[in-house]
C-alpha cells in the first residue's frame, strides 16, 4: 500500500430529496480492528453501510480501501475487492440450503466458465468439489454444520442470522460490516454472539465495522465506536467516552445507558 | 459400486431405453403418434430452456416466441434451396445471401440457435434495465416486434405468406436427441455454481450482489442459453410443420409454454418436462372437445378454440389450488426414487 490506506471513508453525505440521511460522515479503519456505530433509529448507520458496500452511490464523498478509490462501484466488485455486509432485515435466499446459500459467495472467485459447467468438465467438477468441501468446512466453524442439507428458510432466528454471518464470510472479506446482528436475540445469543465475532475477527484476520442497538452488546465488544444522530456524527472514541459524552446522553435521552434497542 | 457411478448407469440406461422405445413407435406407431412425439420433444426443449429464465432466475420473460420466430425462419431460409426460395418469393425477392445459400439441417438448426441467441443479445441490454412487471411488459413488446417485422420485411420473411414446403427434416431422432441434449446440459448448468448464482438472483438480488455476483451478467447469461435452445427448437418446429408464417408464432406459443412451466412446476426441469409431455399429448388428445359432438339429443357444434380454453382452465386451477404445480420445485433424482422404494 502506496500510503497505507487500509479503510477510509471520507465527508460522505446522502441526500434523499430534501432529507439528509447521512452528512458529512469521515471514518478510517485500521486493519483488525473491531468498530462500532450507534445511534437512534433512522439516524442514517444502515445508510451508511450501503455507501460503503455500493448499494447506494453517495450524493457526495468519497470511500478509500487499500488505496482504491471504491465509490460508486457495483456492490459485487465491491465484495469481490474484500468488503463483505450482513444485513439488517436477513436476507437469506430462502428457499436454498444453508449449504447452498455459503457456496453461492464462492461463485465469485470460480476460475472455470459456464460451458465447462454445463458439460460436466473436470476442471469445473473439481473446482465444485472444493467449494463443497470449503463451504463444509466454513458451516463446522460456525457451528451450522449439521443443518447443511436444511432450507434456509426453516432455520431458527438466530441461526439465520449466524448463517448470514457465515455467508459474508465465505466470500473471502478483509472487511466485515453487520448490520445489527444481535437485533431479536435473546441475552444469552447475544453473549454467544459478541464471543462470536471476537472469534471470527481472530480466526479469519478481519476488520470488523458493525451497527448494534443493543448497547452492553456494543459497549463490551467494540474497540472504537461512532455516534450518529439525524445524519451528524456527535461522538466517536472508546466505549467509556462516549458513555459520558453529553451529546451522546441528549441523543438518547431519556433512556437508560445500557438500555437494549 | 457408488452412487455416482450407479446414477451415471442408470442415466445411461434411460436414455437407451427412451430411444427403444422411440424405434418401437417408428416401426409400429401411427403418424398420429410420431406427431405426438414430436411435439413432445419440441415442447420439452421449448419448456427446459424458458424455465431457465423464469423458474430459475425467477425473471418473468414473455418474449420466448421471438425466439422461436427467428430460428424458425432462420433454418427454414437455410435449407430451401435457392430455387425454391425464388418461387416462393413472388412479391419481394428475398434478399441477398439468403437467396443463395443452402446448408444442410443440421447446420441451419445451429444457424437458428445463432440467430436467436445474438437477438437476445441485443434486447438483453434494455430487458434487464428493469424487473417485474416492467421486464414482463419488454419482453412481450419485443416478442410482438418480431411478429410485425416477420409481417413487414418481406423481402426476408415474405411476409404474411410465410414459407411453405419447407421438407419434413424433423424426424423423432432430431426432435428427442435435442430434447434430451437440451435437458442434460440446462440441468447440468441449474446444478452448477451458476445455476445456484441464478437461484440466489431469484431469492433475493440485493443479497445475491453483495455475495458478489453480478445479476446482469447471469441473467443476460440464462437468457442467452434460453434463446439458443429456443431458436434450434424453433427450427426444429418449421420443419416438423413444414409451412411456417408470422401467425404461427403469436403469444399464444409463449402463453402455453408459461402453462407448461406453471403447471409442471416453476423452477423445476423435472416439472418442465412433465409439463411439455401433458400438453403435447393433451393438445392432440383433446382435439375431440373442438369436434362436434352428439350427447344424447343435444347437438353440440364444433367449438374451434375450446382446448385452449381447457388449458387456461388448468392454469387457473393450479394457480389458485396448486400454486407449486406437479412437482414444486423439485427434481427427480435417482436418490430420492431409491430412498422411496427403500420405504424411506
Ligand atoms: N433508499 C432510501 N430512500 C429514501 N429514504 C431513505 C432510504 N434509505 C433510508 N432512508 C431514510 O434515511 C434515514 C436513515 O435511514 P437508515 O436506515 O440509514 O437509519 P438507521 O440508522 O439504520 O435506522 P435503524 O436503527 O432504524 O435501522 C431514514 O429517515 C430513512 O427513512
Ligand atoms: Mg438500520
Amino acid at each position: 500500500m502506496a500510503n497505507g490506506i487500509f479503510f477510509e471513508a471520507k465527508n460522505l453525505t446522502m441526500r434523499f430529496g430534501g432529507l439528509v440521511a447521512v452528512n458529512n460522515f469521515s471514518l478510517k479503519l485500521n486493519g483488525g480492528e473491531l468498530m462500532g456505530l450507534i445511534g437512534p433509529n433512522g439516524a442514517g448507520k444502515t445508510t451508511v453501510f450501503n455507501m460503503i458496500t455500493g448499494t447506494l452511490v453517495p450524493t457526495s464523498g468519497k470511500v478509500i480501501w487499500l488505496d482504491e478509490d471504491i465509490t460508486g462501484l457495483p456492490p459485487h466488485e465491491i465484495t469481490a475487492r474484500g468488503i463483505a455486509r450482513t444485513f439488517q432485515n436477513v436476507r437469506l435466499f430462502v428457499d436454498m440450503t444453508v449449504q447452498e446459500n455459503v457456496m453461492v459467495s464462492f461463485h465469485h472467485k470460480i476460475k472455470a466458465s459456464f460451458w465447462q459447467a454445463m458439460f460436466g468438465l473436470r476442471k469445473y467438477t473439481k473446482e465444485e468439489e472444493r467449494i463443497r468441501e470449503e463451504s463444509m468446512t466454513l458451516l463446522r466453524q460456525v457451528g451450522l454444520a449439521h443443518l447443511a442439507g436444511e432450507k434456509a428458510g426453516a432455520l431458527a432466528y438466530g441461526q439465520q442470522r449466524r448463517l448470514e454471518i457465515a455467508r459474508a464470510l465465505a466470500t473471502s472479506p478483509k472487511l466485515l460490516l453487520l448490520d445489527e446482528p444481535a437485533a431479536g436475540m435473546n441475552p444469552q445469543e447475544t453473549m454467544e454472539l459478541a464471543d462470536f465475532v471476537r472469534e471470527i475477527r481472530d480466526t479469519f484476520d478481519l476488520t470488523i465495522f458493525l451497527i448494534e442497538h443493543d448497547m452492553k452488546f456494543v459497549m463490551g465488544l467494540c474497540e472504537r465506536i461512532k455516534v450518529l444522530d439525524y445524519g451528524n456524527t456527535i461522538a466517536e472514541g472508546t466505549p467509556d467516552e462516549v458513555q459520558n459524552n453529553p451529546e451522546v446522553i441528549k441523543a438518547y435521552l431519556g433512556e437508560p445507558k445500557n438500555a437494549a434497542g | 459400486m457408488t452412487k455416482e457411478r450407479r446414477n451415471l448407469l442408470l442415466n445411461i440406461a434411460s436414455i437407451i431405453s427412451v430411444y427403444i422405445i422411440l424405434w418401437f413407435f417408428q416401426k409400429y406407431g401411427t403418424e398420429y403418434q410420431i406427431r405426438i412425439l414430436n411435439n413432445m420433444a419440441v415442447f420439452i426443449t421449448l419448456a427446459v430452456s424458458y424455465n431457465l429464465v423464469n423458474g430459475i432466475c425467477g425473471q418473468l420473460h414473455l418474449g420466448p416466441n421471438a425466439f422461436i420466430t427467428i430460428g424458425a425462419y432462420t433454418a427454414a431460409l437455410l435449407t430451401m434451396s435457392p430455387a425454391e426460395k425464388q418461387m416462393s418469393f413472388i412479391i419481394k425477392p428475398l434478399i441477398w445471401p439468403f437467396s443463395v445459400i443452402q446448408a444442410p439441417f443440421p447446420v441451419s438448426l445451429i444457424a437458428a440457435g445463432i440467430a436467436a441467441t445474438i437477438f437476445a443479445f441485443l434486447i438483453s441490454f434494455p430487458v434487464f434495465r428493469v424487473r417485474g412487471d416492467y421486464l414482463a411488459i419488454v419482453t412481450l413488446g419485443f416478442g410482438e416486434v418480431i411478429r410485425v417485422l416477420c409481417n413487414a420485411l418481406q423481402s426476408v420473411t415474405n411476409g404474411p405468406l410465410g414459407l411453405k414446403g419447407l421438407k419434413p427434416y424433423t424426424t423423432i431422432w432430431w426432435s428427442w436427441s435435442i430434447a434430451i441434449f437440451t435437458v442434460i446440459v440446462i440441468q447440468k448448468l441449474i446444478n452448477s455454481s451458476w445455476g445456484r448464482a441464478m437461484k440466489a438472483i431469484r431469492e433475493n438480488e440485493i443479497a445475491a450482489q453483495a455475495m458478489g455476483i453480478n445479476p446482469f451478467k447471469h441473467l443476460m447469461m440464462a437468457f442467452l442459453i434460453s434463446a439458443f435452445f429456443s431458436g434450434v427448437a424453433g427450427g426444429l418446429l418449421a420443419h416438423l410443420i413444414t409451412t411456417i408464417s408470422p401467425t404461427l408464432f403469436t403469444f399464444f406459443l409463449t402463453f402455453n409454454l408459461l402453462i407448461i412451466i406453471v403447471v409442471g412446476g416453476l423452477g423445476s426441469t423435472t416439472g418442465a418436462v412433465i409439463g411439455a409431455m401433458l400438453f403435447a399429448w393433451g393438445g392432440e388428445a383433446l382435439r375431440v372437445v373442438e369436434s362436434p359432438m352428439d350427447i344424447g339429443p343435444v347437438h353440440i357444434p364444433g367449438i374451434p378454440g375450446m382446448r385452449m380454453v381447457l388449458f387456461s382452465v388448468i392454469l387457473m386451477l393450479v394457480i389458485i389450488f396448486a400454486r407449486r404445480g406437479i412437482t414444486g420445485r423439485n427434481e427427480f433424482s435417482w436418490d430420492w426414487l431409491f430412498s422411496k422404494l427403500s420405504g424411506k
